[in-house]
């Protein structure tokens, strides 16, 4: 195995010990992108002073400006190209802010900083995080590494990508609807969005306030932990991050769980899903009985209600947040003959279809005579969404689910088609809105070798809980056999 | 029909986007579709319910009130797409 194929953890081993330098693992990351990228196109932009970033880790971790306990140092990670780093930059895939360049780093950025990582690049995402394929990216789509001609899912479909590829060894995504688990799911890795307040959205260009969540793409449960222990924490600059310890989340990983309670929603086991994610998940669970945990059947009855009423919380959020790119401050500017019609102009010119779109049903659900049909409406929905978790999280300790009804669709199957498209996040989306941390994590591959994802959907602030099942049944999984 | 071409051209203007005449005719269908499948949120009773704004209930954040390090007005100019002196610049305002 080349050292880009390895996770974090085995690389980690192999630095301790001084096997390997990390300059070793970044050449073998350059070459893997030189050989593949073209054919996956997982990043936006790749920085071309990664072997220098090698170079100066043994001095920082020697001179203390990298924690020296961190198991993340040296290792090359990839970031989703929405989160904000300084004189890097950044474009949310837009071209609103095609030559923007932020004056500071977000906080998971600063984080690994310290942990000393080596950053890889920039990755591809679909316009402010806006799909689920990352083909409305304005720099064109990434493709599954799984196979040519699909899609990697999206919006972080550049981070799960360029970790299937090989071109990472981890990557950061985040996650509104679906956008870090749907890809982890469709390319075959693992991914997790925290609890909503767990990880800083400081320096993350904002979707949907209220339900965006940066988490870790990586090959293995091991390494998500590992990442997530970095960038876990109390922000004063967040004021939506909650101030509690955050635990050594390795420690989860126990392969013990026994007598651990797993609910299985009868709703989410729906006409219209892909038989053969259907009977992978079904054997993943069968797989998890025989491990000792108690499975149960439980109801989400308000899970129907989900895709509508994400759809009008996200896009009025949306369409707040993205009131910022006027062309005065920074990004993309269109000449006009007024301030109004430069506005206009730059927006028109600067957003993509998709971002319209998004913009224009989120202004339609906040204006003037619609706020209480649509906006008020769907967030007391939202309430009932998050109330048939509490009421099912007071019997089991965590809840499996297909991530995606379908394996990795082929490129421009749904992209005219947005209702589609939306629902393909149907099983991703009501975490977010109940602000409840989840995993995807391989549990097969269907007869064309596509691969299929299992959800861990957990209690609020119970990563552990849904890492400790995660890791049991990846014991069985990562020998190739997906059911015992 | 909720949304008809004049609906679009409205929210168009709030929303500060010179759409094309092809985007407003494609706008009107598909939003028009897509809020009759948001539609079905009015089967559910929901008179009594509170609404969820955050997920994660937090109320009155304060820090306390002290000066840090942020952006220079250099850095903070620099992005711009015209700038005057220590200015954003920007089409006239007032005719």
């Amino acid at each position: 195995m080349e050292l880009n194929e390895l996770a974090c953890h085995e690389l980690h081993e192999k630095l301790a010990k001084k096997e390997i330098t990390s300059m070793d693992i970044v050449k073998a990351v350059e070459k893997q992108i030189a050989a593949t990228e073209k054919n996956i196109h997982a990043y936006i932009t790749i920085f071309d002073d990664m072997e220098e970033q090698a170079r100066k880790i043994v001095d920082k971790l020697t001179s203390g400006q990298v924690d020296k306990e961190s198991l993340l140092w040296g290792i090359p990670v990839a970031i989703k190209d929405n989160i904000c780093m300084d004189g890097r930059r950044t474009t949310a895939g837009s071209k609103i802010l095609h030559n923007f360049i932020p004056p500071y780093d977000a906080t998971v950025i600063e984080k690994l900083k310290n942990a000393g990582v080596i950053f890889i690049g920039k990755t591809n995402m679909d316009e402010f995080a806006f799909g689920s394929s990352t083909e409305t990216s304005n720099f064109g789509p990434t493709i599954n590494p799984s196979r040519e001609g699909r899609v990697p899912g999206g919006s972080s479909g550049g981070s799960a990508a360029a970790v299937a590829a090989d071109e990472a060894i981890l990557s950061l995504g985040s996650d509104t609807g679906g956008s870090i688990r749907q890809p982890a799911s469709l390319c075959g890795v693992v991914g997790m969005k925290p609890t909503y307040g767990r990880v800083s959205r400081y320096g993350l260009i904002a979707f949907g306030s209220s339900l965006d969540q940066i988490g870790p793409f990586s090959r293995d449960v091991t390494d998500c932990a590992i990442l997530l222990n970095a960038l876990s924490g109390y922000d004063s600059r967040d004021s939506t991050s909650v101030n509690r310890p955050v635990p050594d989340y390795t420690k989860a990983l126990t392969k013990n769980i026994r007598g651990v309670k797993i609910g299985i929603p009868k709703e989410y086991f729906i006409e219209g899903i892909n038989a053969e994610v259907k009977k992978a998940v079904e054997r993943a669970i069968e797989t998890l009985k025989k491990l000792g945990a108690e499975v149960v059947e439980i109801s989400l009855p308000h899970t129907e209600y989900a895709v509508a009423t994400y759809y009008i919380v996200a896009t009025a959020e949306a369409s707040s947040n993205l009131a910022r790119y006027d062309g005065v401050k920074y990004g993309h500017r269109k000449e006009g003959t007024s301030i109004v019609d430069m506005y206009g102009k730059t927006r028109a010119d600067g957003f993509g279809k998709e971002a319209k779109r998004r913009i224009m049903l989120g202004t339609y659900a906040l204006s003037a005579g619609y706020y209480d049909a649509y906006y008020l409406k769907a967030n007391k929905v939202r309430t009932l969404i998050r109330q048939d978790f509490e009421k099912v999280f007071a019997k089991v300790d965590v809840i499996i689910t297909p991530t995606s009804p379908t394996p990795a669709f082929k490129i421009g199957e749904k992209l005219d088609d947005p209702l589609k498209m939306y629902l393909s996040d149907i099983f991703t989306i009501s975490a977010n809105l109940a602000g409840i941390p989840g995993i995807s994590i391989p549990c097969g591959l269907t007869k064309n070798d596509l691969p299929i994802g299992l959800q861990i959907l957990g209690k609020h602030f119970d990563e552990e809980g849904i890492l400790r099942v995660a890791y049991a049944y990846e014991q069985i999984s990562k020998r190739g056999f997906y059911g015992l | 029909m909720k949304i008809d071409k004049k609906t679009v051209e409205y929210i168009a203007n709030l929303a500060r986007l010179a759409l094309t005449e092809k985007e407003k005719e494609s706008f009107t269908g598909q939003l028009d579709k897509i809020l009759n499948y948001i539609d079905k949120l009015n089967a559910l009773d929901t008179s009594n319910i509170e609404p969820t704004f955050h997920a994660v209930p937090l109320k009155n954040v304060f820090r306390d009130d002290e000066v840090k390090p942020s952006l220079t007005q250099e850095r903070a100019l620099a992005m711009a797409p015209e700038k005057d002196r220590n200015y954003f610049k920007v089409p006239r305002i007032i005719e």
